[in-house]
């Protein structure tokens, strides 16, 4: 059954094993692309106002803000970039050599599942767009549960929407992501800029006082914790957790011909992780404390912002329930590719329903990183420092093991400890990765040296 | 025909941010600003698959 898992789930990724040749890498004009289409999507109209929700105030958000994501280049710069470039392998195979196939598929799974979820929330993005000419009464800030029939319907039409498209063709909805996200951008600047006179700002020199004073006020609203500058800067810098330290990206950066252009997540970071949090921050205001995606939009951009709404939520949707379809066939092989995509979506849209999912999305994309980061750690260990403690990288391919017990104690040791480190979830992942790669090297110390194929053995 | 394709885009994209800017300075009213950007949405839309190539993923 173990064998018959692995060899399903190598055979998805058969056609990108071998390492990336020198002819096939790319330039550097792909990754700013890259980096400023990916990071500029349906997320970005509701974190913004959760910022504003939490009370942070403005110097927090614009300081927070700036050295949270400058850490996060420095992470794709100084830990994945560096590692892609010289296994030029993408994260699956890299993980595989190290952790096993058990391990490996575990992770596939884990990763679906949060797939699907992210998948759910990018649909309930959608839908308070969808909904607006039907006056379609709009999740508030405390909603966890279904809010009206109403909304119910509308999550299921764009979720079945959402899933046909999938299924039918994720390759050309993936390209039509990348080029609408240069228009997005622009959505999100020209709505934040429209409805600044209606809070006051006639002048540029009006704006740091109105930002003070009616928009990140540093009073959260009812039910709210308070968010400090420490909130945003960990958030910022962890949101893509598994992207980046949890090396998730050395699937794209594999490509890179230099391990400085991991400094082209500046691209993504500051477009998208700034400039559009602080633009939907400002329409969440403009709102008087309004989140609901789709509203917000329009109020700054008309239709043209609720149709942004409509793509951003839905070209994130795409590609990461495909994602999760995928990971979701290793565990059904006698399915066709389009039965697994519909259970996936049907999971998806079924989550979307819960308006949580999307008011509660800071934590859950905390704890999505969280989950997945331990085995970032674990190859940044084994590729860094296994071999100065003259001991065996990617033990588990060596010796043809199953399962690494020192990755997969890395991964669940840590996530256990993790939770019960008494900070606030945003904090957890710096304590965490060093915690992963101590329990790694320990493992790997005492599991090679037990064995006559360690390399002093 | 790919140069006039990329105009079209282009004039999408400044149809996008520039009624903002006018907006923000008060020479210009939120409905106009709206259906400007509308327009400036059809621009980009039927203009930049034809020239825009696919990237590595």
């Amino acid at each position: 059954m173990a064998k018959s898992i692995t060899e399903r789930l190598d055979t998805l990724y058969e056609y990108d094993r071998e390492p990336v040749p020198e002819n096939k890498l790319h330039g550097a004009g792909n990754f700013m692309g890259l980096f400023a289409g990916e990071h500029v999507a349906g997320t970005e109209f509701i974190i913004g106002p959760l910022f504003v929700a939490h009370g942070v105030s403005a110097p927090d958000l614009f300081l927070g803000l700036f050295l949270g994501n400058l850490l996060a280049v420095l992470s794709w710069a100084f830990i994945t970039t560096p590692i892609a470039i010289r296994t030029r392998l993408n994260f699956y195979w890299q993980l595989r050599k190290i952790a096993g196939p058990r391990v490996t598929f575990v992770y596939n799974i884990v990763n679906a599942l949060m797939f699907c979820f992210l998948a759910g929330a990018m649909i309930s993005v959608s839908a308070t767009a969808v909904g607006l000419p039907f006056n379609m009464p709009m999740p508030t800030l405390n909603d966890l549960y279904p809010t009206s029939f109403a909304w119910v319907i509308t999550v299921f039409a764009v979720g079945a929407v959402v899933t046909s498209l999938a299924i039918l063709g994720f390759q050309k909805l993936s390209h039509f992501g990348k080029i609408a996200s240069p228009w997005m951008f622009l959505i999100f600047v020209a709505a934040g800029l429209a409805v600044l006179p209606q809070l006051g700002v006639h002048h540029p020199s009006d704006f740091w006082h109105v930002a003070n004073e009616r928009i990140w006020t540093g009073i959260p609203m009812e039910g709210q914790s308070k968010f400090t500058l420490w909130h945003v800067l960990f958030f910022s810098w962890f949101c893509n957790m598994a992207m980046h330290i949890g090396m998730a990206d050395m699937t794209m950066m594999r490509y890179a011909k230099k391990w400085s252009y991991g400094f082209f997540s500046a691209f993504g970071m500051y477009l998208g992780h700034y400039v559009a949090w602080i633009a939907s921050g400002i329409l969440c205001a403009a709102a008087l404390g309004e989140v609901a995606p789709g509203p917000i939009a329009y109020l700054g951009a008309g239709i043209a912002g609720a149709a942004c709404v409509v793509i951003a939520g839905w070209t994130t949707a795409n590609p990461t329930l495909y994602r999760a379809g995928l990971a979701f066939q290793t565990i059904t092989p006698n399915w066709k590719r389009w039965k697994v995509t519909l259970v996936a979506g049907a999971v998806t849209t079924v989550a979307a329903l819960f308006p949580a999912l999307m008011m509660k999305l800071l934590d859950f994309v905390a704890l999505y990183g969280l989950l997945l980061m331990p085995m970032g750690a674990v190859i940044f260990a084994d590729f860094w420092l296994i071999p100065k403690l003259k001991l065996q990288s990617a033990f588990a391919e060596a010796r043809g093991l199953q399962m690494s017990w020192p990755a997969a104690s890395a991964w669940l040791i840590t996530l256990g400890l993790a939770l019960m480190i008494p900070l606030d979830i945003f904090f957890k992942g710096l304590p965490a990765w060093f915690i992963a790669v101590g329990i790694y090297l320990a493992g790997s110390w005492i599991q090679q040296k037990n064995s006559k194929y360690s390399m002093e053995g | 025909m790919k140069t006039i394709l990329k105009l079209v885009s282009i004039a999408g994209l400044l149809l996008t941010i520039l009624p903002a800017i006018l907006v923000a300075r008060g020479s210009l009213d939120l409905e106009t600003h709206y259906g400007w950007l509308l327009i400036g949405m059809v621009f980009w839309f039927v203009s930049v698959p034809f020239w825009m190539k696919e990237q590595v993923d």
